[in-house]
């Protein structure tokens, strides 16, 4: 159970990884959320899995052989705040889109690094040249 | 419950729903996060006066008892940090009341500020590692919507770049945090204390502990994963971009300090390694300002290099060189947050950001070369204000400790950077505006901003004049860092009799 768990984990990492170094923003976008994933079961795995019976404890009765409830507390949080996040990501995603009219991180990145136009960083819109 | 250890974050959340609920009336909204952001700071003064006096705020969360419970501990550290925080929060949202614009998008400015300064103390007051996580994605939700507010080609650029390299250092962190918990067995930072300082941790978690500083360095931005930072902080709007330049990185700077003084407060291989890398932060930081030519991108690599001085406090690990990075930490929050705000009003009273198109601001408004100079030159290190005695303990505890090139370097830096900051000082303040007198714009439209600079910078000759408090308050810091009790506390009914803990098995 723990092997399945650990090599699904690192192959997702790897999956997620992978797609993170791709020149276009909606795989990376997506390679966030698969590496995002990957961590989520590698915290469950290093948990330590085992005891498959829920940890329902009531006041007469102590569940034998109970799973650890703590790891699985943390991974959903971390799905939670995983999922709003991607939802942000895409968000942005389309942000740039419609900003950009392209989506290739290279590019989108080095509008960054020219030099401000005349205007830019005075305002709150900051004067932008008219956007595609 | 003390109202008061849970207040830092509370006052932000509650403000950020009161704007939610005063959404249609965006002067409202903005009323209530000035008072919001006041309340904060007063909460933040508070905690401070409190912990002068040497009280240590603790509790759970919840009522549970550690370390099933989410500890909360406000320290010294802890408190100036709150109070720091509050007030960057109160002159960002006052600096952020500007008439022009789109009313929504200054709307949802105080709303996501609110959500970032609950993130921010958040991070400040918990003693949980998993928590520290969840604080830590807090606020770099606010951050990541207030980065892009306004939208533009170039602020979705930078706001792609921040967030695809602030997301991966996130992920790593979460697995570290549940590395540490599958090889310890707790994720409350005063069990982990213990069981490091008692040699009992195992390996592999030390492996996680350091893969965790990784990711902590990655949201201080030190050398060699700074690159984000130069890359997306001048594009955002002024008042976040001066927000974010004052407490996100220092949120890095903070968590570093508290897990390495907690886990090993004996020098050792890894103040060892941040002993290099802060020195290679400093060097790179102030060369790679020298490269640049716009008022916001000097100020961003500045950023860099500061937080090679902080954490090269952390590495010496003496006591004095501990309250150095702390007073430092104080300092330059302050400072980097005004210089980010006079930059931006002499921005908009020349018409650009760039250095070769800017000029005339000193013969237009002397009194705003005035409040550029004091945070600038505090910046560089000149006496007497705030940072000549941050530099000053700071390179006394190398000598001190037998690093004199670790001396060297801050000294160099130092030098390098009062060069930087003479030459902005040179192209937009004192030379005359490459297209006329006339070009200059006067400086109405926001009495607040004006206030605000003004009264960051008084604050910045204030701790100068008044340094020998402020360094007996991080003295008394860093003694309570090297022994934090209130973080042991919750587990001395663990601590056997000859201070062993007893082993409390795996999950």
């Amino acid at each position: 159970m723990e092997m399945v768990a650990a090599l699904t984990a690192g192959g997702l990492a790897g999956i997620g990884l992978w797609m993170l170094l791709d020149r276009r923003l909606i795989r990376v976008v997506l390679g966030v959320a698969i590496l995002g994933n990957a961590i989520n079961l590698a915290v469950l795995t290093a948990g330590r899995l085992g005891a498959e019976n829920a940890a329902f404890v009531t006041g007469t009765h102590v569940p034998e052989d109970f799973s650890n409830p703590l790891p699985q507390a943390l991974v959903l949080t971390a799905i939670v705040i995983g999922f709003g996040l991607f939802v942000y990501a895409l968000a942005v995603l389309k942000g740039v889109r419609d900003t950009h009219g392209s989506t290739f991180t290279d590019e989108v990145s080095a509008v960054a690094e020219e030099e401000a136009p005349d205007g830019y960083g005075t305002g709150l819109e900051g004067a932008e040249e008219g956007t595609p | 419950m003390n109202w008061l250890l849970v207040s830092p974050v509370l006052i932000p959340l509650a403000t950020m729903v009161l704007g939610i609920l005063l959404r249609p009336r965006p002067r409202l909204v903005a009323a209530a996060s000035v008072a919001g952001a006041t309340g904060l700071l007063l909460a933040g003064l508070q905690l401070v006066s409190l912990a002068a006096q040497d009280v240590v705020l603790a509790g759970q969360l919840g009522g549970w008892p550690a370390p099933y419970g989410i500890t909360v501990v406000i320290d010294r550290l802890s408190a100036a940090m709150v109070a720091i925080t509050g007030v960057v929060g109160l002159a960002t949202v006052l600096y952020g009341l500007v008439r022009e614009g789109d009313p929504l998008v200054l709307r949802n400015f105080h709303l996501f500020v609110h959500g970032l300064l609950a993130g921010v103390s958040g991070s400040f007051i918990t003693g949980d590692v998993f928590n520290l996580y969840v604080w830590f994605e807090v606020l770099l939700m606010g951050s990541f919507a207030l980065m892009a507010l306004g939208r533009g080609r170039r602020r979705m650029s930078g706001t792609m770049t921040y967030m695809a390299l602030n997301l991966v250092a996130t992920f790593v962190f979460l697995l570290a945090a549940g590395l540490v918990y599958g090889s310890t067995g707790t994720l409350n930072m005063g069990e982990l204390g213990l069981l490091f300082r008692a040699g009992q941790a195992p390996a592999s978690a030390t492996l996680a502990v350091v893969l965790m500083l990784v990711s902590f360095s990655v949201k201080a931005a030190l050398f060699p994963v700074f690159g984000w930072l130069p890359a997306s902080y001048h594009v955002a709007w002024t008042p976040v971009s001066a927000l974010f330049a004052g407490l996100l990185t220092k949120v890095g700077v903070y968590s570093l300090i508290r897990i390495v003084t907690l886990l090993w407060p004996e020098y050792g291989a890894v103040h060892q390694v941040l002993l290099w890398v802060a020195c290679a932060t400093m060097l790179v930081g102030v060369l790679g300002a020298a490269a640049q030519n716009e008022i916001r991108r000097i100020l961003s690599f500045h950023i860099v290099s500061q937080v090679g001085y902080m954490v090269l406090g952390l590495a010496l690990a003496s006591p004095l060189a501990i309250a150095g990075a702390v007073f430092y930490v104080i300092h330059h929050i302050i400072v980097k947050a005004n210089l980010f705000f006079v930059g931006g009003l002499a921005a908009r009273i020349t018409g650009s950001e760039r250095l070769s198109a800017m000029g005339g601001v000193y013969a237009r408004t002397p009194f705003l070369a005035l409040v550029f100079a004091i945070p600038a030159l505090s910046l560089a290190g000149i006496p007497p204000l705030s940072g000549f005695w941050a530099k000053f303990f700071l390179v006394k505890a190398s000598l001190d400790g037998g690093f004199w090139w670790a001396a060297a370097v801050a000294l160099v830096t130092g030098i390098l950077t009062l060069l930087s900051m003479s030459k902005i000082w040179n192209e937009a303040f004192l030379k005359a505006h490459p297209e006329g007198e006339e070009a200059v714009r006067p400086p109405a439209g926001d009495p607040w901003a004006m206030w605000v600079v003004a009264g960051l910078a008084l604050l910045t000759v204030m701790i100068g004049f008044g340094a020998g408090p402020v360094l007996d308050y991080a003295v008394a810091a860093a003694e309570q860092l090297a022994e934090p009790t209130a973080h042991f506390g919750a587990f001395v009914g663990w601590v056997g009799e000859a201070g062993v803990l007893p082993g409390r098995g795996g999950p």
